[in-house]
């Protein structure tokens, strides 16, 4: 089966800086794969390179083994992949549905902004994500941080993602909240979606994930089963920068799906 | 106040905008024995706003989306003289449509210009400051360069008329069927409006202050009709009874041109980027829009709009001349910051913008008539200017408090 995505040798730097150095990696349809790392490993800097952010500097990226180049965000959208950015990317003058349609507005026959459909369409998915969430017209710069990355989540689940990307979406919510993205993750992954998930918390990654990539000053350390190791394991892989000992690790987990 | 105007879906910059014009104007009527108000002085300040007002139109798209374009001026002086030079040298100033083909190359010189700075500052990033601060220089220069210095003139007569003066009016039935028809659609953009919200039982402002904004706009225009139908056009030929003069020209070309780029703010794609670019440029890339693209429409656009005025302004003065449009930027950022724009991007409106013109125009219009020294005229506007970015700073630190 080829994977949903896979990325070979892919490398960005920022002047001297290897921010992500010759990584390797892959996610299979229906497959929740962690991305895992210090504070400045380079996890953000891939996903921004996966979702046209910034064009890599070496290495290849295959979707649905198909070799692709994104010059811009929006081709990168056109073949299917949504990102949640860690900063969340919203424009804080503009409310909810402007946001969540940023740049895929829906329009009238008259080729006008249909700003009462899209507010309908904007409080549909929001309010799955968060039912208290009722106040559209309100912009962003008022919201909460939960909130904001309420927006920001419903804004990648709208346009029925095949790949998706989410970088640290929990960090502002709510237990209730975290939960019913846990929640959504479970549904996506039912559906066949892939994500890549960004999270500092362990539980959290265990409990959505089924395969981590760690990554250390912009290299691979390793990625594993989720189901082969334990959390104190992976921890240390993040911190020491070194491959697990634990069982299961020394056969390529991305070769045996 | 604020939060009550605010729930009666009232903009509570703009309401308070349109109330220190009507104190202002009520103050001038006073200094000035009622002069200020007189049909014939209303009739003038609506022509001299709207050069102002046109060009604070595109500054609002322009300030929204954190760029400035400090050579609006120039660019006037130089479409200015393109305009001229076409009519004068070019095809001759009374062959037919020589005129049409005049407004054509100043449109397409003015967007030359802009395409030139939105280059610079979109695709090389460098600062707008910047940019048109050389634009500034360059522009005049090259207004100077088109007739070597001189003045070109007599341009058509059917020009002439553009710009306000003898018979550069629609007279008084024109004047009041364009005034009702666009009374029927403010009406009918309101009602439309409530019933879309309707249907997706969406949250609506309370019915009576629906009615009273749509009532005081009605009023506002018909009373603008009224006025101008009052002032007896001194154009007409002897013998035959005065009829009033209406809507000049340039208002028409503002009005015109303000409502097309309120829709594009307001209901299209294009506007909706601007806006999302100025409120978080970072946002806008990362969300995929034309980020660069947009930047240089809006230059563009700009260029076009100081090409208008160019129009207006040669029009008036039946000549073409490399020394208009001095000063002109700072009005022109001056009302726009006024009208409620703010620098940190994101914010601001086109009728915010032509108030904002309108009352730098009045106060400047107003001090002619009390005789102020132009010196002290220049003292007082700035201090204007002054006073409206500190308001805006109060209020915006009191939104994000
Ligand atoms: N635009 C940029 N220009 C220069 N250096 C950058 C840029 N973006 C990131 N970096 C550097 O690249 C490295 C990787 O950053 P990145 O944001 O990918 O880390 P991260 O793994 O997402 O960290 P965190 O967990 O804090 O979000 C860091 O050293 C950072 O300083
Ligand atoms: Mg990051």
């Amino acid at each position: 089966m080829t994977a949903l995505v896979e990325v070979r040798g892919l490398s960005k730097h920022f002047g001297g800086l290897m921010a992500v150095d010759r990584v390797h990696c892959t996610l299979h349809a229906g497959e929740v794969v962690g991305l895992l790392g210090h504070n400045g490993a380079g996890k953000s800097t891939l996903i921004k390179v996966l979702s046209g952010v910034y064009p890599a500097d070496e290495g290849e990226i295959l979707v649905r083994g198909e070799q692709k180049t994104f010059e811009s965000p929006s081709e990168a959208r056109e073949a299917g992949i949504e990102t949640i950015h860690q900063t969340l990317a919203l424009a804080e003058n503009l409310d909810a549905p402007s946001n969540l349609f940023l740049g895929r507005e829906l329009l009238t026959p008259w080729r006008t902004l249909d700003t009462d459909r899209m507010e309908h369409e904007a409080l549909q998915v929001i309010s799955r994500l968060n039912p208290n969430f009722r106040d559209m017209k309100k912009p962003v710069r008022d919201m909460s941080g939960g909130q904001r990355q309420t927006v920001a989540i419903a804004r990648a689940l709208y346009f029925n993602a095949k790949i998706l990307i989410m970088d640290e979406p929990c960090a502002a919510l709510g237990p209730a909240e975290v939960r019913m993205v846990q929640e959504t993750i479970r549904r996506l992954k039912a559906e066949g979606i892939g994500i890549f998930l960004i999270s500092h918390d362990m539980g959290d990654v265990f409990e959505a994930c089924d395969r981590v990539t760690v990554m250390k000053n912009g290299a691979v350390v390793d990625t594993v089963r989720v189901a082969d190791v334990t959390q104190d394991d992976v921890l240390a892989m993040i911190i020491l920068g070194e491959k697990s000992k634990a069982r299961g690790t020394q056969m390529n987990t991305d070769e045996h799906r | 106040m604020r939060a009550w105007l605010e729930k009666a879906g009232f903009d509570p910059r703009f309401t308070s905008l349109v109330l220190a014009l009507a104190l202002i104007w009520v103050a001038l009527a006073l200094a000035t024995d009622g002069i200020f108000l007189t049909p014939r002085n209303l009739y003038n300040l609506s022509i001299q706003t709207c050069v102002t007002a046109l060009m604070a139109c595109g500054m609002v798209y322009l300030i929204v989306a954190r760029q400035i374009d400090l050579s609006v001026g120039s660019q006037m002086a130089f479409t200015g003289m393109v305009i001229a030079w076409v009519q004068v040298e070019g095809l001759g100033a009374e062959t037919p449509f020589a005129w049409i083909a005049s407004i054509g190359a100043g449109l397409v010189a003015g967007m030359l210009l802009g395409a030139f700075q939105g280059w610079w500052t979109a695709y090389r990033g460098l600062p707008a400051f910047v940019v048109t601060l050389a634009g500034y220089l360059m522009f005049r220069g090259a207004a100077f360069l088109v007739a070597d210095g001189q003045t070109l003139a007599p341009l058509s007569t059917t020009f002439q008329r553009i710009g306000g003066g003898v018979h550069g009016s629609i007279g008084p039935q024109w004047s009041w069927l364009l005034g009702l028809l666009a009374c029927a659609w403010v009406i009918s953009q309101a009602v439309y409006a409530r019933r879309s919200r309707r249907r997706y039982n969406a949250a609506m402002a309370p019915m009576w202050a629906e009615v009273v904004k749509t009532l005081v706009t009605c009023a506002a225009l018909l009373g603008f009709v009224a006025v101008v139908c009052a002032y007896p056009d001194p154009g007409v030929d002897e013998g035959v009874a005065a009829t009033g003069k209406g809507i000049g020209v340039p208002v028409l070309i503002l009005i015109a041109v303000a409502a097309v780029l309120t829709i594009v703010s307001q209901r299209t794609r294009f506007g909706r980027h601007v806006f999302a670019y100025g409120g978080n440029p970072e946002a806008a890339f990362l969300s995929g829009l034309p980020t660069k693209r947009v930047v240089l429409t809006l230059f563009m656009l700009m260029g076009a709009l100081a090409a208008i005025a160019a129009v207006i302004t040669t029009s008036r003065l039946n000549s073409g001349t490399h020394s208009i449009g001095q000063m002109a930027e700072l009005y022109v950022i001056a009302a726009t910051v006024i009208g409620g724009a703010s620098f940190a991007g994101g914010v601001g409106t086109i009728p915010g913008a032509i108030v904002g013109a309108l009352l730098i125009q009045s106060l400047d219009n107003g001090m002619v008539l009390m005789d102020v020294s132009s010196a002290k005229r220049q003292i007082f506007i700035g201090l204007i200017l002054i006073g409206a970015v500190w308001m805006d700073n109060v209020y915006t630190r009191r939104m994000t408090r």
